[in-house]
Formats: C-alpha cells, sequence, structure tokens
C-alpha cells in the first residue's frame, strides 16, 4: 500500500469508491434492522388495538421523567456523535477524542436511566417472568404490555451496549491516530449505528411513556 | 459522493429542534387531546426521525442509491406494517361462518 494512511484496499479504484461501498453496506444492514425492530413495533400496534386500556394502564406504571430525561440524554449523545464526525472530517484528533468519550459516558447515563427504571419496575413487582404480581383490572394483559416493554427496551439497551463497545474501540482507534481527514469512514459508520441506535428510542418514548399520560 | 462536511453550526441547530420537539411531545402527552394524542405523538416522533435521517446521518447529501436504500427500508416496514394492521382490521367484516 503505497499510501497507509488512505488504508485504501486493493479492490476499490478509489477512496471516494471504496466510502461510498461501505456506506451502502452500512444501510443495507440498517435496513434489515429496521425489519428486526419493526417486527416488534407490528406486535406492539396489534396488541394495543386489542387491549387498549390494559397498555394505558400499564404505560402509566413507567416514570415519564426518566422517559424523557433519558430521551434527552440520547439526543445529546447523537449531537456528540456528529461533532465527532465533523471533527473527523477536518483532522481534529483532540476533538474527535473527545467528542467521542462525551457521546460513550451520555451512552452509559442513558444506561443507567433505564436501568434505573427496571429496577423501580422489578420492585413495584412488575417484571414478568420475575415477580409479576400486578392485582388491578386485567392483569393477564397488563403483562403482556410489560412484556413487549422489556423485550422492545431490553433489545434497544443491548444495541445501546454494543454501541458503547464499536465507540470505545473508536476512541482508542482514534487516539493512536488511526484516521485522518482523507480516511474516517470507521467513524462515520459507527456514527450511522449510533444515529440508528437513537432513532429506534425516537420511536419507543412516545409509544411507551406517552400513550395514556392524559388519563392519570 | 458524501464528501460534504456538515458543520457543528448545522448540527447545533438539528440538535436544538429535536430537544424543542422532545419538550413538545412530552408536554402534548399530558394534555387531553382526544385520538388525537397518538396522531400528535407520531407526527412528532416522524418529524424528529425525518430530522436525524436526514442530517445527522447525511442521507441529505448522501448519493441516490443510499437513498434508495433508505427508502426501500421505509417502505419494507411500512409493507409489514400496513397489510397485517389491515387483515386484522378486516377481520369479521364478512360473515363467514366457521372463520
Amino acid at each position: 500500500m503505497a499510501n497507509h494512511s488512505l488504508a485504501l484496499r486493493h479492490q476499490f479504484d478509489d477512496v471516494a469508491q471504496q466510502k461510498e461501498a461501505s456506506t451502502f453496506g452500512m444501510w443495507l444492514f440498517l435496513a434489515t434492522e429496521v425489519l428486526f425492530f419493526g417486527g416488534m413495533f407490528l406486535c406492539y400496534t396489534i396488541y394495543r388495538r386489542w387491549y387498549p386500556v390494559a397498555f394505558g394502564m400499564g404505560s402509566n406504571h413507567l416514570s415519564l421523567m426518566l422517559g424523557a430525561v433519558s430521551t434527552a440524554v440520547l439526543i445529546c449523545s447523537s449531537y456528540f456523535m456528529a461533532c465527532s464526525v465533523n471533527s473527523a472530517a477536518n483532522g481534529k484528533k483532540k476533538a474527535l477524542v473527545a467528542y467521542l468519550a462525551m457521546t460513550i459516558v451520555l451512552a452509559i447515563a442513558f444506561l443507567v436511566i433505564e436501568m434505573s427504571e427496571w429496577h423501580m419496575l422489578y420492585t413495584e413487582g412488575l417484571m414478568p417472568g420475575f415477580n409479576f404480581t400486578y392485582h388491578e383490572m386485567d392483569p393477564r394483559h397488563v403483562q403482556l404490555f410489560f412484556g413487549l416493554y422489556f423485550s422492545m427496551t431490553g433489545l434497544h439497551a443491548s444495541h445501546v451496549t454494543i454501541g458503547i463497545i464499536v465507540l470505545t474501540v473508536m476512541a482508542v482507534r482514534a487516539y493512536r491516530g488511526a484516521f485522518t481527514p482523507d480516511y474516517y469512514t470507521p467513524i462515520e459508520m459507527s456514527g450511522l449505528y449510533w444515529h440508528f441506535v437513537d432513532l429506534v428510542w425516537i420511536f419507543l418514548f412516545p409509544l411507551y411513556y406517552l400513550i395514556a399520560r392524559h388519563l392519570q | 459522493m458524501s464528501e460534504h462536511i456538515v458543520t457543528k453550526k448545522q448540527y447545533g441547530y438539528v440538535f436544538v429542534t429535536l430537544m424543542v420537539l422532545t419538550l413538545v411531545t412530552t408536554y402534548a402527552g399530558m394534555k387531553d387531546l382526544g385520538p388525537l394524542n397518538v396522531v400528535v405523538a407520531l407526527a412528532i416522533a416522524v418529524i424528529k426521525a425525518s430530522l436525524v435521517v436526514l442530517f445527522f446521518m447525511h442521507v441529505y447529501w448522501s448519493s441516490k442509491l443510499n437513498k434508495i436504500v433508505v427508502v426501500s427500508g421505509i417502505a419494507w416496514l411500512g409493507l409489514l406494517l400496513w397489510l397485517t394492521v389491515t387483515d386484522f382490521a378486516s377481520r369479521g367484516w364478512l360473515p363467514f361462518p366457521g372463520k
């Protein structure tokens, strides 16, 4: 390889083509992710149509405060990720590492908030399969609501965890000087993944936290 | 090619809009808007998602090929939701015995 900093693989004509191929591949992966989560959103849609009252009662056991704060935290984290890409493109190594670190810190903060929410639900006896002890109206379908809640937020949290690992690897590589303004595709691709995680939460928040607040 | 570099200022505008919309959707969720609650919540979510996809994810500046992938991803999701929901919604419209 003549120019190592470009990291151009031999099967590509030039850097632009290589980057385009990476972006294309990443978006294809994200399209499969849309359908992966999509199946669960579909499940939610059907059951909510069938049992709107039970879903409303279940939803009001979630903490609106925690939901809104975690949404804000994730959006901030997405913003810092976007700034990471900008710093990488401008060759600002220190800023890149700093922004990646802030993205990771907020991702961890998001997980901590989510864990406290789960713990709160657990102590209320609302975790299906562990200690579901809900005795008010229609416990079976409230259990269905919480089953879906824990599956979907759990799948999302696992994506957040993977994101933290990916971004940590990127931060270490950036610190070691692996990226230049000519080659920072891995930062951009990790960014796409991270924004996707934000995207899923943008829908999870209203569907789980906001559906029946006005009935409280 | 996405050689376009988005400035931090541009990202900042998107960020502020997303935060404001989060406040608006939380506030609207606490008001009783009747059947409009769901509509408002989902409309705001779609606007937020569009902002993230177009600007944070650079689709606005990306090639046609990548735009097609994004649109087809959304289209398949739409197909999944639409066909299943219409199936469930229309069951029982025709009085077939033993259905």
